[in-house]
């Protein structure tokens, strides 16, 4: 901030030239960034809140019907079981996407030679998008031919119907969401464990600490902003899961994968009931906020800071 | 150290196997695809399937739809947060401290709570199924782009600019002569992680655009696939296609992609 405050010119010579001049060309330079607001951010967002108390199909103009649409959602057990499939994603997938992910960067993070392309390989699955990995895990899940069920019958399991069976649909979703996102919180945990000062292992070693006393009581403690700022982000991202289960599931086996992404879709686009998908995406916007509170208010208690 | 080695190894297999499968399958022939046990390699390596997906579908239509959407899409993210993000940083005006604090609320707000009114918005002046909606926005400022450029903008020292402004220099001539140069790698990254994200966005495509020419090749995959009648090895086929510019751009500026989606916290 220092510097960019009130400067003297600006408080003796309000109206210089060269003041008016400068704020001229800001607002020039933002001015496409305003209008990105008001057209394909803000402005929706504010007109969203308005459709989700009407009746509207795109076609006339919309109706104003009150709390009708929220009151709606509240006995739509659909609504409901898309919210249950969001929250068990989520309650997977991101932990075991966490710890996984955790458990990999541990073993870059040794100093050994080549790890730098091991790190390379790590994150290809992340370029990879999000259609193209669920047709490969598709194939992969096939039930006939699939690569994962001849692997199975070698140890006498299986076959499971992965994709169309209502007990394994989700699972199988939340291993390609783990896959894809896993290379992101390698990344995310080299950059923590880099920070943690050597010394502190040493000093450990010295008192006659092992290995798992050491990674309880140091590397944990220490990468906890890290493990916080990881659970952040993958709980955002996980609560808008969408591609890989309209590619994969279309949401089936009876609703078992339908996510609230895809409940909002699918009223707003299939059914063109846009006041109706409006609504269902307030609710969406309002556990996502909420939640995010939440985690940044419990951050102080669980997460350990350096002084 | 053998057995650490060798436990990295088995993971990276694990993790890649995916990839090598759908590679490995693209090369094989329609009978092998459908035959129980799998084989692992090939028995006899054809490129049935790619020519089969060339020329029953317009592919390569999609492929250079994305290519011509994703760069333009960068091009347009990175001219106008670099646009705002020098003028927060820089310029002097009034609602500036205002107008950022808006920008960094939005954010939080996902593409799926606006979708509707943006659709509808977009349907009322006639841009449904045209690659508008798509390139337009990125034209008009990013908040995740604005943010990094503006924390790195804010490490350039203020003196540069102003000597070049007494020197005769307007604003956009410091911009382009000062603050892009001294920020290209974040440019690049930047850059790399907006190609990608938009080469691999279906949810606004799939909203918008419904035209077989028009289609990215993510929203062409998802309907290949939807055709039902497409064989494995064909799918693969395509989504190995798909996959391939961006391996290519990864294997490149590998540097650039990790320091991007470090950044952008997330790869989507």
């Amino acid at each position: 901030m220092i510097g960019r405050t009130l400067t003297p010119s600006r408080v003796f010579r309000p109206k210089s030239m060269a003041a008016r001049r400068e704020s001229l060309w800001a607002w020039a330079l933002v001015t496409p960034t305003l209008l990105g607001l008001l057209f394909f951010t803000v402005g929706p967002f504010i007109v969203a809140i308005y459709i989700s108390f009407t009746d509207w199909s795109l076609l006339g103009s919309p109706t104003w019907v009150g709390l009708t649409n929220f009151k709606q959602l509240f006995h739509d057990t659909v609504f409901w079981t898309a919210w249950k499939n969001t929250f068990y994603y989520t309650g997977i997938s991101v932990p075991l996407s966490m710890a996984l992910g955790l458990g990999i960067a541990l073993l870059l993070n040794q100093k050994l030679p080549a790890m730098s392309f091991f790190r390379v390989l790590f994150f290809v699955p992340m370029t990879v998008g999000v259609v193209a990995s669920g047709l490969l895990w598709s194939w992969m899940f096939n039930p006939q031919y699939g690569l994962l069920n001849y692997l199975f019958h070698f140890v006498g399991l299986g076959p499971y119907r992965w994709l169309t069976s209502a007990k394994m649909s989700m699972p199988s979703i939340i291993i390609v969401g783990v896959w894809r996102s896993i290379g992101f919180n390698i990344i995310v945990f080299l950059a923590g464990l880099q920070a943690v000062p050597e010394t502190l292992y040493d000093a450990a070693a010295i008192d006659g600490a092992g290995n798992f006393r050491k990674f309880r009581h140091i590397t944990i403690p220490l990468l906890s902003p890290t493990i916080f700022f990881g659970a952040l982000i993958g709980i955002i991202m996980s609560f808008q899961v969408f591609e890989q289960t309209y590619v994969m599931t279309q949401g089936g086996p009876g609703n078992t994968t339908l996510t609230i992404i895809y409940f909002i879709f699918q009223q707003g686009f299939s059914y063109l009931r846009m006041g109706y998908a409006s609504a269902a995406s307030v609710t969406f916007l309002v556990i996502l906020s909420v939640g995010t509170a939440l985690m940044l208010r419990l951050q102080n208690r669980l997460v350990h800071y350096e002084n | 150290m053998t057995s650490l080695y060798t436990l990295l190894i088995a993971v990276t297999l694990i993790v890649l196997f995916p990839i090598i499968w759908m590679l490995l399958t693209s090369f094989k022939s329609e009978s092998e695809v459908n035959a129980f046990p799998p084989s692992i390699l090939p028995n006899t390596w054809t490129l049935d399937a790619y020519s089969k997906i060339l020329k029953l579908y317009p592919f390569l239509r999609f492929l250079l739809n994305s290519l011509l959407i994703s760069s333009a899409v960068t091009v347009g993210t990175l001219i106008s947060c670099a646009m705002a993000a020098f003028a927060l940083v820089y310029l002097r005006f009034r609602g500036r401290e205002f107008i950022f604090l808006v920008i960094l609320g939005t954010l939080t707000v996902p593409f799926a709570a606006t979708m509707v009114p943006i659709f509808a918005e977009m349907s009322k002046i006639g841009w449904i199924n045209t690659w508008y909606p798509l390139i337009v926005p990125a034209f008009l400022g990013n908040a995740y782009g604005i943010f990094l450029l503006r924390q790195l903008f804010r490490g350039i020292p203020r003196e540069l600019g102003e000597a070049a402004t007494l020197d005769g220099c307007g604003p956009l001539r410091v911009l382009r002569n000062i603050y892009v140069p001294l920020s290209t790698s974040a440019f690049t990254a930047l850059g790399v992680v907006t190609f990608i994200n938009s080469w691999n966005n279906m949810i606004s495509p799939l909203i918008f655009v419904n035209d077989q020419n028009k289609m990215p090749v993510a929203v062409g995959l998802a309907y290949l696939n939807g055709q039902g009648s497409a064989i494995w090895s064909w799918l693969m086929a395509a989504s190995t296609l798909s996959v391939i510019p961006l391996l290519l751009m990864y294997t490149l500026g590998q540097r650039y992609v990790v320091a991007g989606m470090t950044m952008s916290g997330a790869n989507r």
